[in-house]
């Protein structure tokens, strides 16, 4: 079919039941590597090796506790560490933490940006390498 | 912005606010408190009574489980608040909590709180701060907060004007700014005035409250650097998925994952402190409940009178506290009651 035609005939029928965005949303359940649900079942990740799993969320925990750093200072550094490492589960998770513990939209914002300076120039610094390589090959 | 009520929007029916949680299908609270161990939650001697003086309101927040509003006319008469004083004279109750809506829009609050002054007793006022600058005939309430010790209790849900005016509505931030410095000319939340002011933070989203000294510690920082704002204590209260949160849980697709954090959350240590153990509720037609939220969703107290008219002590204190999915919400983390944290 036409896709065109067949995107009209979607639009047509979700206009004909009368349906939020959010309710369209939910209904097109697609398949994917990651499901957001899943991040409710990381407590569960010692079936397969109990004694590691106790042992890291002791470990997480401990870290995650008030000392030299707030709490609240960690959870920014996580969100922050969660989008270097582009963990859907970690953002969704220390998204609602930051909030929860009173910062601003603006203030998350500006995490991910200290992320993406330092994946920036992570990347930029090696063109030192590049230039170095370049300047040795070329007349 | 109009309440669900004026608005007839369905949701302003307490039986379908409860048919959404029910048909969640997640663990009955009820059923989650035994499968925990514990004991049904069984009433203390009552030592605090909130009252609720109506439901008219000059704002409209956009998750206040009251549905007030500049729309709604339910409001105590004096009557009503004479058999509450008849009530407290033969009564150990030392606390009164007064509530609404905006309280003090109340013809007769000034005699009430004049009245319960009479009484020696303990009066906390759940001032929304904005009332302050209301009107003229508002302006001078820090200091008859003050003539009479009231605690004023006022909600606060951010230290930034863009979330608080989120939930509370355009221009919230600026005129709560300004009040809480009236509050503290008079001296409340000043130390060693021994005139009490706290602030409360409701989260402006889909969101649990976070710890309580930790939020604390920020809005005392935030307030005092930015603002030159002294307050008591902060108190941090979950939203309950009733009424106008329930709503915009409902319409922001937040609802089922909103219930799954309560629920997820749920902490056997604070369904010991509930406060419908020792508060009882009066509703502005004298009506009695276990909570503030039960009156909402039109839950009365589980005995045979259910009116102050009529108020018993005693069998209050037999009675069955009647639960329902919403309770989630006091249960939750640390736990929330009007006094914040409890556990």
């Amino acid at each position: 079919m036409d896709l065109i035609v067949l995107r009209n005939k979607i639009t047509a029928g979700i206009e004909s039941l009368n349906l939020r965005s959010n309710q369209i949303l939910n209904l097109i359940k697609m398949e994917t590597y990651y499901d957001p649900k899943d991040l409710k079942n990381f407590g569960k990740i010692g079936e397969f090796g109990q004694e590691l799993a106790d042992k890291f969320f002791d470990y997480y925990g401990n870290v995650f506790k008030d000392s030299a750093l707030s709490a609240r200072e960690k959870s920014l550094i996580a969100l922050a560490v969660a989008h270097a490492v582009q963990c859907p589960y970690c953002i969704d998770a220390y998204t609602s933490d930051t909030l929860e513990k009173g910062y601003t939209e603006d203030q998350l914002m500006e995490a991910v940006h200290v992320t993406t300076a330092i994946r920036g120039g992570a990347s930029l610094v090696h063109s030192v390498q590049m230039m170095k390589q370049a300047k040795k090959l070329m007349m | 912005m109009k309440s669900l009520f004026a608005s007839h929007n369905p949701l302003s029916a307490p039986d379908v606010q409860l048919d959404a949680l029910h048909k969640l299908e997640m663990t009955p609270f009820s059923e989650r408190v035994k499968s925990a161990g514990l004991e049904e939650i069984k009433p203390l001697p009552i030592s605090i009574l909130q009252v609720n003086l109506g439901k008219m309101c000059n704002q409209t927040c956009k998750h206040c489980h009251v549905d007030a509003g500049p729309d709604r006319k339910e409001i105590m008469s004096r009557e009503t608040m004479e058999q509450c004083l008849s009530v407290l004279r033969n009564s150990t109750i030392q606390t009164v909590d007064l509530t609404g809506g905006a309280p003090e829009m109340n013809p007769h609050f000034r005699w009430f709180v004049e009245e319960l002054s009479t009484l020696k007793k303990h009066i906390i006022v759940r001032c929304n701060l904005t009332i302050i600058l209301a009107n003229k005939k508002y302006h001078d309430l820090p200091e008859f907060f003050k003539v009479h010790q009231v605690e004023v209790v006022s909600s606060l849900p951010h230290f930034t004007a863009l979330r608080t005016d989120r939930q509370r509505g355009e221009g919230v931030f600026s005129k709560s700014i300004e009040a809480l410095q009236k509050l503290n000319q008079a001296g409340y939340g000043i130390d060693g005035s021994g005139l009490l002011l706290n602030l409360v933070y409701n989260p402006t989203g889909a969101i649990l409250p976070s710890d309580q000294k930790g939020l604390e510690a920020e809005f005392k920082h935030r307030l005092k650097q930015e603002f030159n704002i002294d307050f008591n204590v902060l108190f941090s209260i979950t939203n309950m998925p009733i009424s106008r949160y329930l709503e915009y849980l409902i319409e922001s697709g937040n609802l089922e994952s909103y219930m799954e954090k309560l629920v997820d959350a749920f902490n056997p240590m604070a369904v010991q402190n509930v406060m419908c153990r020792n508060t009882i509720s009066v509703g502005w037609d004298g009506n009695l409940y276990d909570c503030d939220f039960n009156q909402m969703l039109e839950l009365p107290v589980n005995t045979e009178k259910r009116n102050i008219r009529d108020f018993d002590e005693r069998a209050l204190g037999f009675r069955s506290i009647r639960v329902d999915d919403h309770c989630y919400g006091c249960t939750a983390g640390a736990g929330s009651s009007c006094g914040g944290e409890i556990a």
